[in-house]
């Protein structure tokens, strides 16, 4: 047994290489990333030949972790929570056809949206698709969780959702370990998966058949269990909402402490039966309110986040919990007087500017013109001092929301997507648009890498004016630039030219991200070093 | 004994180091400890902040309370006063004292200042010309650890001195001698 710091993400990753992890799959996303990084540093995942290569979307992650499960072996999807989103109809349908090796979906919730566009809880799409979650309320938990989790999933046939949010991800605490176990071996017994109407619906039968199972694990989960402390009040706190409790009310807390559901229902009514009243805390929705006001009846009183005595939106505090709980923290200074924002901004010499101030020179030419946003650094191009975008929604939504734009007749209708989104979720509309001819105009702000996460490798490097051109765009309306302001009279001229061609062009502008070329240049002088060395 | 302690500053100016290097001191003592940290959009030139908590204790939260923290650790004035509600009253702030100005509306410098001032207990110093002096122009943050050092308590000086060697060990012999003498540095300020 040895201890190691590790932030939880770290110990989700590491707490899978242990319990004989086969293959993570997925595509980066704050507060996810870090899982699959780590994997891919690990010295026992190297040696295993444990696949970690990142994947174009969280759709094609889900499948091909499926597939490893229908051959046996244990794997992990890993998303930030509107993956779930992109990979839902691949998700749903796994609880279905069912799983042999062991399949744990990942999912990692921002509530507060300290880094996406919404604080959707991932705990809503395993109740959609009726299969267990597992939401750790510690490091260490997240840790021996995982292993549990393919256990579970192993044993009842199902995936099994594991949630977790930014506050557990990017929190380091010191975690105990054990040695890993061995990868489970090739099982390529036949199984049908084929969810033709006829065989999904007896599938569908044997899901609904397998609820009770799933709900005495939760029962009788070790990561389910009651506090007697003092007090009237009777608290169901899940994940780390408990850490907020036990910050508040110590040993004091009587607290049922949820991390496995479906909900225990006999623990909560126990509770309820012991109690005046239950205060629900849980960080993101409120999930597990709106159930407890069904299990329990009208008459029972239940508090939360819906009746006000939490906030309704952004994630838990240790300082909202403690109001809630009739014990506001102590005195504190009063805001500062002299304080402004400082918001999150493009980095200097980042080629993505260039991009910006191009394109509005050119399109302040026209009366009226959009610029359609996607999701990525580049989004920052939204903020002073470039003001440039119309939209940001989803990935991928910049070259529909055009072509959409175009159809209706407005122009000029610009999209601004980054490569690493391009391939995720840009290639499909753009076949949309090819199709209909539609005048629009894509650029494909081409850095190299996936920026906003870190620096992770692009799908499609080097690939984009070929798949632009295979999708159907006219080869001569595929155009490259270089973005640097040496370079502005030739990307104006070029973004002029291709604004005003009627039909679909592509300007990809292409400069490395000027993070991953410092890494790289680092990483370079390293090698040079060692090699000088010897 | 608990030291609860926000480490704050610009994305980019290195306050992940900081927290990892007390984390290393913190484990090879064997104090609890729990840091939370900013990765992502936030990274971007904007605010970014670490809660870090240090107990010989259970820890349950990962964030520290409003009014809860022993200490502000900030590597510029105005991110200091970010956290002012979360300092308790008989904390202490310990901060760089040059702005850095990648805003159209900083405050008034000389207001800022004279806001640190009015605290009950502070330490300022210009971090970044301190490792200049050092010959380590970009160990501002090495310069804030050792200014912040004395008033830890929970590890020693020493102690955090050792997890510096620690955590640059990997990068040779002369980037762990520079962060070193950038350590000593801003302890020396500090108890000057």
């Amino acid at each position: 047994m040895q201890k190691k710091l590790l932030l939880g993400d770290e110990a989700i990753a590491l707490g899978a290489i242990d319990a004989g992890l086969s293959g993570v799959y997925a595509y980066p996303g704050t507060p996810s990333t870090e899982i699959t990084e780590f994997i891919q540093n690990n010295l026992v995942a190297k040696e295993r030949g444990i696949h970690s290569r990142w994947c174009t979307n969280e759709k094609t992650a889900m499948e091909a972790a499926l597939g490893m499960s229908y051959c046996g072996k244990r794997a992990l999807v890993c998303m930030k929570h509107v993956g779930m989103n992109v990979c839902a109809d691949a998700f749903v349908n796994s609880a279905i056809t069912g799983v042999k090796g062991g399949l744990v979906v990942l999912a990692a919730d921002d509530p507060s949206m300290h880094s996406s566009q919404n604080e959707q809880d991932s705990r809503f799409y395993a109740k959609f698709a009726m299969v267990p979650v597992f939401e750790p309320g510690s490091q260490q938990e997240a840790y021996d969780m995982v292993a549990d989790a393919f256990e579970l999933s192993e044993r009842l046939k199902e995936p099994v959702l594991f949630r977790v949010v930014t506050r557990l991800a990017h929190s380091r605490a010191a975690v105990q370990v054990h040695e890993p176990v061995s990868e489970n071996a090739l099982d390529v017994s036949q199984d049908s998966w084929v969810l033709l109407p006829a065989m999904a619906r007896k599938k569908y039968a044997a899901l609904i058949e397998k609820q009770p199972l799933m709900e005495k694990a939760a029962e009788e989960s070790m990561y389910n269990r009651m506090e007697s402390g003092s007090g009237s009040i009777g608290i169901v706190a899940c994940g780390i909402a408990y850490n907020y409790v036990k910050e508040v009310l110590g040993d004091e807390a009587k607290v049922l402490k949820i991390s496995q559901y479906p909900l225990p229902a006999g623990q909560i009514r126990k509770l309820a039966s012991e109690s005046d009243a239950i205060l629900v805390v849980e960080d993101g929705q409120p999930v597990v309110e709106e159930q407890l006001a069904a299990l329990l009846g009208a008459g029972y009183p239940v508090k939360g986040r819906l009746t006000g005595d939490l906030p309704r939106t952004g994630e838990l505090t240790p300082d909202c919990v403690a109001a809630a709980l009739g014990k506001p923290s102590g005195p504190a200074f009063d805001n500062a007087k002299n304080l402004v924002g400082r918001p999150p901004q493009l980095c200097q010499g980042c080629g993505h500017r260039d991009v910006y101030t191009a394109l509005n020179k050119v399109l302040s030419e026209y009366p009226d013109y959009r610029i359609f946003g996607d999701i990525g650094c580049y989004t920052l191009g939204a903020l002073p001092p470039f003001r440039a975008l119309s939209s940001c929604v989803d990935m991928g939504a910049s070259i529909t929301m055009a072509k959409g734009a175009a159809d209706s007749g407005f122009f000029p209708a610009v999209a601004v997507i980054g490569d690493s989104t391009f391939t995720h979720s840009g290639m499909t509309g753009l076949l949309d648009a090819v199709n209909d001819g539609s005048n629009i105009t894509v650029v494909i702000s081409d850095n190299l890498t996936t920026g906003m996460t870190g620096g992770q490798d692009s799908a499609g490097t080097s690939r984009y004016e070929a798949i632009c051109v295979g999708l159907g765009v006219e080869p001569g309306h595929v155009r490259v630039v270089v973005p640097l302001p040496q370079n502005m009279e030739e990307i104006t001229r070029i973004l002029r030219e291709e604004i005003a061609y009627e039909g679909v062009s592509v300007v990809i502008p292409r400069r490395e991200c000027v993070q991953v070329a410092a890494r790289h240049a680092r990483e370079r002088k390293a090698t040079q070093e060692k090699a000088d060395r010897k | 004994m608990k030291k609860d302690i926000i480490l704050c500053g610009v994305g980019g100016q290195g306050i992940l180091s900081i927290a990892t290097i007390i984390g290393q001191a913190a484990t090879e003592a064997g104090i609890n400890l729990k840091q939370a940290e900013v990765h992502g959009m936030s990274q971007r030139g904007g605010d970014v902040q670490s809660n870090l908590r240090l107990s010989t204790e259970t820890i349950w939260s990962d964030l520290i309370p409003q009014g809860g923290a022993d200490l502000v650790i900030s590597m510029e004035p105005m991110e200091a006063l970010r956290y002012l509600p979360y300092l308790a009253k008989d904390g202490t702030v310990v901060t760089g004292s040059k702005a850095f100005i990648n805003i159209p509306n900083y405050p008034d410098e000389a207001a800022l200042m004279e806001e640190i001032d009015s605290l009950p207990s502070s330490v300022k110093f210009d971090i970044d010309a301190i490792a200049k002096d050092a010959g380590n122009a970009r160990g501002a943050n090495m310069v804030l650890l050792g200014m912040a050092a004395p008033f830890l308590e929970i590890l020693s000086v020493e102690q955090l001195r050792k997890a510096v060697a620690v955590v640059f060990a990997r990068k040779g012999e002369s980037v762990v001698e520079a962060n070193l003498k950038a350590f000593d540095k801003g302890v020396e300020a500090s108890r000057s």
